[in-house]
């Protein structure tokens, strides 16, 4: 496709979209249920009364909402419906351009909405997820000609750099310094990675920006191919994702037949084919070493590192790995310049990050906020606070390898510095809120459990330390423990931490670790035996 | 293509090795000793036992010496009281994960796991064993798996693999319930890429492979010619 032929379509699409005078948008996410029925009681109304030239209905990404869906939106006005069900249409329809439906209205002015900064889920919620000309109309691939037509490859590595994006997969390296690596390796065939097996559980970020903007990942990873060099490029994408996996199916063969994917793209010499790996459920996968394992077809368990995948990855050849929504922030780095993004956000932690809210709050749902913003505001003004008037207790991020954070931090401005001094990690960005009806001893049982159960098995402290942690905090949550099992619990857990060989076993015991720290009287109040003088002070 | 020779201190020591070698290698040939339960010379590194983790001044991350190159200037410490409290935890754990009761072990007396214990002066096991109900498959006519004896070092699997060439051993399951299994979970009795060489008993550290009708003291496990098999296939391929 060239240039020209891109702003043709944009503007044909958003010529047929300016026809309607109302448009209705149905949150179509995996989580919002009877949402294919919504649409089509609202179709058949639109019918029913005559107005198929005036009111379009579309699905849609997902709208953040989600404690609240199916979540109904209604432009030009901006109204927000909220838990539509399929009966709800009529009166919908009747209410179009008169006074909203007061019984189903959900302010626009609210907190949630007004205090997030929306880049990378900006179209998401707007655009039709299975279209590519919505994408277009919304100035979609456009980056993609810049950076092919315009830029050299060094300059959009510079860019990267200059933005100061870090990964938003987890670990926080620098995404522009990755790149740089990657362009300098040698190797004759060097490879893409996109890491979409998110496995936390609780967290859904990845999956709603593949479900909501398939092309912008896709663009991303066109634009990341051409700076470092590769022509070939893998989505790991987990099976459990299917409207996902169908939605970058779908994404990846309109682009294809756009001439945005294949052989000459735009016209320039670059080839990039994309192909799409699904992995099954492991959560270990999420390591890079680990994932190129899979996608060579092998069980996925890490390799030592380094050679890091930068320099030898997929097959022995240079491989760049990156998370979905760090390739989703790409487009936007360079179509407003890097000086935009790094004027977002902290000194050290730059841009906006996407958080999935979860647990005892009353908005849950998908959220991006810039860095540097406090945990209170996140739970609090966005999050809406914690239902049934119960207390605020800890909030755990990073998943199941997180460390959970006490009310006493909740001014702790989130970057991924502040949230490594507390003990816990930034991670993809689950966030899940406990309130004071939980114990935290339960908790971590539940994340050691996971970790225990994910554990590849082949290093030692992961394989068996993990289960060894296991067993002690089941004696704690039987009140069978001893001042003796809380020695063994910390000794186990330094082993762990610092002997393990790959991220999972590495920060495994963070939840335990960050837990003993704020969280300690809940252990000791279920230690039997009575306090030895000498035991107590060796701790 | 000469190799670029890097030299380090070990301990203090100062040596030098190639560029390609690892940790491990300088320290063996100075005779600095590392303990080390998955890796066999000849065999591809694993790194996954982490008894060879050691110090590198100017990183608090420990590095397993088996697969960490030597770079210019590096100053490794092998042995420390930090370390050697790792590597004695590190046995333990491996004590309590299965049924290692060594009264009965064919192995007694010849065993890299029991030796190492002595050496680290472990004389009992701080954690809660877990004594797991485990087969054993003497379905083989010549060798038996105690998987009560395994140590999940994959010895057996890399040797199988990649010098006899069959990969009748495998993996299965993950974390505490990984197992090893034989084509595709099939008794060894009834393997059909199985050559029966015996190389995955020789190389196994525990009793976990042995030979059937062998007493303790006639189940030596043959490890030496490894190096050589490996030299001549190279030789070969030459």
């Amino acid at each position: 496709m060239h240039r020209e032929e891109l702003i043709r379509q944009a503007e044909e699409r958003q010529q047929f979209l300016d026809g309607f005078t109302h448009h209705i948008l149905v949150c179509a996410g995996l989580g919002c249920l009877h949402n294919e029925e919504i649409i089509k009681t609202l179709r058949q109304e639109i019918t029913a009364k005559g107005l198929e030239q005036h009111v379009l209905v579309r699905k849609v990404g997902c709208m953040g909402l989600c404690a609240l869906g199916p979540i109904v939106l209604i432009l030009p006005e901006e109204i927000y419906y909220q838990t539509v069900t399929p009966q709800d249409a009529p009166e919908i329809i009747t209410a179009l351009g008169k006074k909203p439906v007061q019984r189903l209205l959900l302010p626009s002015t609210l907190p949630f909405f007004t205090k997030q900064q929306k880049n990378v889920l900006a179209l998401s919620g707007r655009i039709d997820p299975e279209s590519m000309g919505d994408y277009l109309a919304a100035g979609g691939y456009t980056a993609v000609f810049k950076a092919i037509t315009e830029m050299r490859p060094p300059e959009i590595i510079r860019a990267v750099q200059e933005s100061g994006l870090r990964g938003r997969g987890g670990a926080g390296y620098p995404t522009g310094l990755k790149w740089a690596t990657v362009a300098k390796a040698m190797g004759e065939v060097k490879y893409l990675i996109c890491n979409a097996d998110e496995g936390d559980p609780g967290a859904f970020m990845d999956r709603s920006i593949l479900e909501s903007t398939p092309h912008a990942v896709l663009e991303g990873m066109i634009i990341a191919a051409y700076a470092v060099g590769a022509n070939t490029g893998f989505i790991y994408v987990r099976a459990e994702y299917p409207l996902a996996v169908k939605r970058l199916k779908l994404a990846i063969r309109e682009a294809e037949k756009n001439n945005l994917l294949g052989h000459a793209i735009c016209g320039s010499s670059f080839d990039l084919n994309i192909k799409i790996r699904l992995g099954a459920g492991a959560f270990v996968c999420g390591e890079e070493t680990a994932l190129i394992e899979s996608v060579e077809g092998r069980r996925g368990i890490p390799r030592p590192r380094p050679p890091y995948p930068a320099e030898k990855g997929l097959w022995g050849g240079p491989t760049l790995i990156n998370n979905v929504e760090t390739y989703a922030n790409i487009p936007l780095i360079i179509e407003r310049g890097p000086a935009w993004f790094a004027a977002q956000g902290t000194e050290k932690s730059k841009g906006t990050k996407v958080f999935a809210l979860t647990g005892k709050i009353t908005h849950t749902g998908l959220i991006e906020v810039p860095m540097g913003m406090t945990l209170r505001e996140i739970v609090f003004d966005i999050g809406g606070g914690i239902p049934d008037d119960h207390a605020f207790k800890a909030i755990q991020t990073g998943g199941p390898s997180g460390g959970c954070i006490p009310a006493e931090f909740l001014d702790t401005p989130v970057s991924y510095e502040s949230l490594s001094a507390l003990g816990s990690i930034m991670g993809s960005g689950g966030m899940i809120v406990i309130d004071d009806t939980s114990n935290m001893v339960d908790i971590v049982k539940y994340f050691i459990e996971f970790c225990m159960g994910e554990s590849c098995g082949k290093c030692t402290p992961c394989r068996v330390g993990t289960a060894q942690i296991h067993t002690l905090l089941q004696k704690f949550c039987d009140h069978r423990a001893t001042h003796n099992d809380l020695v063994a619990l910390e000794t186990l857990c330094d082993l762990v931490k610092n002997t393990s060989l790959c991220g999972l076993g590495q920060s495994a015991p963070n939840p335990v670790m960050s837990t003993l720290k704020y969280f300690r009287q809940e252990y000791l109040d279920r230690i039997t035996d009575p306090i030895h003088p000498r035991q107590e002070g060796n701790q | 293509m000469t190799a670029q020779i890097l030299t380090l201190t070990i301990n203090g020591i100062p040596v030098s090795g190639l560029a390609h070698e690892t940790i491990l290698q300088v320290a063996r040939e100075n005779d600095i000793p590392i303990p080390t339960l998955c890796y066999l010379e000849g065999l591809s590194p694993l790194g996954g036992c982490r008894l060879c983790m050691v110090e590198i001044a100017g990183s608090t991350k420990l590095q397993p010496a088996c697969v960490t190159r030597i770079q210019e200037g590096m100053e490794v410490t092998t042995e420390n009281e930090r370390l050697l409290n790792y590597r004695r935890k590190i046995v333990e754990l491996l004590f309590s994960e299965r049924n290692h009761i060594c009264a009965v072990c064919v192995s007694n007396g010849h065993c890299e796991l029991q030796d190492l214990a002595r050496e680290l002066g472990i004389d009992h096991i701080d954690f809660p064993c877990r004594y797991p109900a485990l087969p054993v498959d003497a379905s083989h006519s010549r060798f038996v798996l105690d998987h009560n004896r395994c140590i999940l070092c994959t010895r057996c699997v890399r040797v199988c693999g990649e010098i006899e060439g069959a990969h009748t051993w495998d993996v299965k399951n993950r974390g505490i319930h990984s197992l090893i299994v034989s084509d595709y979970d099939t008794p060894w009795g009834d393997s059909e890429t199985c050559t029966g060489c015996g190389k995955c008993v020789h190389v196994c550290p525990t009793g976990a492979l042995s030979e059937k009708g062998k007493s303790v003291s006639e189940m030596l496990k043959k490890r030496p010619a490894l190096p050589y098999l490996v030299a001549n296939r190279t030789m070969e391929r030459r």
